[in-house]
């Protein structure tokens, strides 16, 4: 019985561990108006004339951010002209994570100079709505045009952090590709190794 | 009649000094490699015993080890160097290994340590934090393809673990205590 006892405990845990999936494509995005590093805020409803967003959970130290950071910029440069624009979103609990402190943000973007905006959920609602759980982490957001803004693709950027000629799948591009072309992405979700966002104690 | 015995006896002795020297000629190299063999070997053995360092591998050479059967406990951890709270639990996984080390578990730590970086941080770290389970590094950077194959539920955010044995499978997105894993632990310890 104790035995028992303990295996449902430690499946109860586990339930609320696993909890953190991505929102599901087809839903809708949660809505934000975050703090961004230029002292301005941006909001979702700002992309309104956009014909999409990427929304890229993303922090300073991880070094699988690190290892994209380029990769996330060329995406930018690649789809803001043709009206999905990168948006990057600092979820990490800057107390716990001291190196993703706002000051930390302003300064990376600086060094890096980031053309998006670089937000920072330091009240930590937005990525637990988007069901994130790691940086970097990609939601591919679609504007339906009624206001509203509907998940399309999850996942990862590419299928080689390591190295990018060696790159097979371009898995975020494709999904802007498709969502220009007004087909919906495939595949719609993957996954990726990534560091786990700090949550607040 | 001793004089031709003389010049077969020393035909004898040349041919048999041919032998030998042919004999050495295949010897010398032979001796050599045995002993490169035996060098390598001692060096690589005292690799993963002694200093407990790592084993390099890909998800098709890493997989057998999800999927053991048979009495052992197995807990699989995922985490990196760069990930602070996969170091903060790996002290929790060193005690257990030591507090049940005569009891039939088994813990790997999986690292996903950029491969390129073994040797300047991955084993650095081992030493440092004198590691004693066997850690070995993950290196397949097609992780879209691998993480729904150790559980379909992880995201790929690390730390996470996997228990497996006895009947029981587990994976766990999250940050272990010691406690918490002791408590995981004991039910499925057969005696």
């Amino acid at each position: 019985m104790k035995k028992l006892c303990f295996i449902l405990s430690v499946f109860a845990l586990s339930v609320i561990a696993l909890n953190a999936q991505p929102i599901a494509v087809g839903e809708t995005a949660p809505s934000f108006t975050l703090k961004n590093i230029d002292g301005t805020t941006v909001a979702l409803s700002d992309y309104a004339n956009e014909k999409g967003v990427f929304v890229i959970f993303s922090c300073n130290p991880c070094p699988y951010v690190q290892a994209y950071e380029e990769r996330m910029i060329r995406l930018h440069q690649e789809f803001a002209p043709q009206g999905i624009p990168v948006v990057l979103i600092n979820p990490n609990d800057p107390v716990s994570q001291p190196a993703d402190s706002f000051d930390e943000m302003k300064k990376r973007a600086a060094e890096r100079n980031y053309p998006f905006p670089y937000l920072a959920d330091d009240v930590q609602q937005i990525y637990p709505a988007y069901g994130a759980s790691r940086t970097p982490e990609v939601f591919l957001l679609k504007n339906k045009g009624d206001g509203s803004f509907v998940v399309t693709y999850t996942g990862t950027i590419d299928d080689n952090y390591q190295n990018e000629s060696a790159v097979e799948e371009h898995y975020a591009a494709n999904a802007a590709r498709s969502l220009l072309d007004g087909k919906d992405p495939d595949p719609s979700t993957t996954k990726a190794i990534g560091c786990g966002i700090k949550a607040k104690k | 009649m001793n004089k031709i015995l003389f010049l077969f006896v020393q035909r004898k002795e040349s041919q048999h000094k041919n032998q030998i020297e042919s004999k050495m000629k295949i010897l010398i190299p032979f001796c050599f490699g045995v002993s490169f063999l035996l060098i390598t070997s001692f060096f690589s053995s005292h690799d993963t015993k002694d200093d407990n360092t790592v084993m390099v591998m890909n998800f098709e050479q890493l997989r057998p080890l999800l999927q053991k059967n048979n009495d052992t406990v197995y807990l699989i951890n995922f985490w990196a160097t760069w990930c602070a709270p996969c170091v903060k639990e790996i002290p929790y996984f060193e005690q257990l290994g030591e507090k049940y080390r005569d009891k039939k578990i088994k813990i790997v730590m999986v690292s996903l340590d950029f491969p390129n970086q073994l040797h300047t941080k991955l084993i650095p770290f081992i030493k440092k934090e004198e590691m004693r389970n066997e850690v070995i590094l993950l290196d397949d950077p097609r992780s879209n393809r691998w993480i729904p194959l150790v559980d379909e539920a992880w995201t790929g955010a690390i730390p996470a673990t996997l228990i497996y044995g006895n009947g029981f499978r587990k994976f766990y997105q999250k940050e272990f205590t010691f406690e918490e894993l002791a408590e995981t632990i004991l039910p499925l310890l057969s005696d």
